[in-house]
């Protein structure tokens, strides 16, 4: 079977020379770190799991450290 | 003529020095005003905390300085992080931190919300109110003592009034489950005219304009309230909790001078038992992996707070 292949049109192009910048935008990875250090301090000082205590150092570095770079996206 | 200063000033300048700079560029120049500034700031900052993570890889102690430092890797971060005390620290620091941010944020807004009303003393009222703010921990956390006593407390005086229970039969700082509450009050006392005072720039920030717009169309006070006030002085607020939230979770002088960590250890917060592990027990290295620990999660607040600061910037 052939496929016709035709030539990428000029959005079609622009379209895949932007989509990886789409996804290091920095809104959302922020917000997702940030997430991630609430979420490590939550874990860090809640008083049910100790499992939870155990890791939340983890979490809050992971956070922390994202946030130092995705500070750094474009927006 | 006139020769004007900064010609006086050149001629000043010594010929070795002239000769020297002449051939600086701007840039070089800035630089050179700004090094010794960068060099302290390294030194005093940056190295310290450097040598803290080198040292929370190892099992110093600072009380043998000549006995060689062995590296023993996460140990110190693993043995903090599974050690049921520390965790019940953690506990105490976080009941303390919730219950002050409450009190303080629903406190320090009625109280904004009413001086924001002009009445007549409203300005001594502030300054009287603001006052608990400016007084040194640890005075306040020594009178705080003498009104918690049994005895001949005044605190137990009025809640004893108030209840009809006898004042001399609870110590607010020597029970167990009364002891978590001393601090907060305490602090809740101090602390929450800060409160006060940003909600109170919060609110004389909104327009006159916006009420007025709004009583034309009809809307009523709790509308106003919940529609105009709220949500503009709610930056404000997010900036007094992270404000708040920040220097509670270093709490350190205040429950030290109140409560010393007591009863057992209740009251002891992060800042406390860090301050224990490291110049009472001797532990360095494992102290400063706590301290990273610490470190961290104030880090990872305070980005969050510059992300809040900057969002009230750009409205």
């Amino acid at each position: 079977m052939i496929l016709l292949q035709t030539r990428p049109t000029e959005g079609e192009r622009e379209r895949k020379s932007t989509a990886p910048r789409r996804i290091f935008v920095r809104g959302p990875w922020e917000m997702g770190a940030s997430i991630l250090i609430g979420l490590g301090v939550l874990m860090l000082m809640q008083p049910f799991f100790l499992w939870a205590y155990t890791y939340s150092f983890i979490v809050l570095l992971i956070g922390t450290v994202g946030f130092i770079i995705v500070s750094h996206f474009p927006e | 003529m006139s020769i004007k200063p900064i010609e006086r000033a050149a001629s000043a300048t010594p010929q070795s020095v002239a000769r020297k700079v002449r051939g600086l560029s701007d840039r070089a120049i800035a630089w050179l005003f700004v090094a010794p500034t960068i060099l302290l700031l390294l030194a005093i900052n940056i190295f310290p905390l450097i040598w803290t993570v080198r040292l929370s890889f190892t099992n110093f102690r600072v009380n043998r300085p000549n006995r060689e430092a062995d590296f023993v890797g996460l140990r110190n971060y693993e043995r903090i992080l599974t050690d049921g005390d520390i965790w019940v620290t953690m506990q105490a620091t976080a009941h303390f931190l919730f219950w002050t941010i409450v009190l303080q944020v629903l406190i320090g807004f009625t109280l904004a919300y009413l001086i924001n009303k002009k009445f007549r003393g409203s300005d001594l009222w502030t300054t009287v109110i603001v006052l608990p703010m400016m007084l040194s921990p640890a005075v306040v956390g020594n009178f705080w003592t003498f009104l918690y006593q049994p005895q001949i407390g005044l605190f137990n005086y009025v809640v004893g009034f108030l209840s009809g229970t006898d004042p001399s039969g609870f110590s607010m700082i020597g029970e167990v489950a009364l002891a978590p509450w001393a601090i907060v009050i305490v602090d809740t006392w101090m602390w929450t005219p800060f409160v006060m005072l940003i909600c109170l720039a919060g609110l004389r920030s909104i327009p006159e304009s916006i009420y007025e717009a709004a009583e034309c169309d009809r809307a009523s006070k709790w509308r106003q309230f919940w529609t105009i006030t709220i949500p503009m002085v709610l930056p404000f607020l997010m900036l007094a909790v992270l404000f708040r939230g920040i220097e509670n979770f270093k709490m350190f002088d205040l429950v030290v001078q109140l409560t010393g960590g007591g009863p057992g250890s209740t009251t002891e917060l992060t800042s406390i038992n860090l301050k224990r592990e490291a110049f009472e027990k001797w532990r360095t290295g494992y102290a400063s992996a706590y301290a990273v620990i610490l470190f961290v999660t104030v880090f990872g607040l305070a980005s969050i707070y510059v992300k809040a600061l900057n969002k009230v910037k750009e409205r």
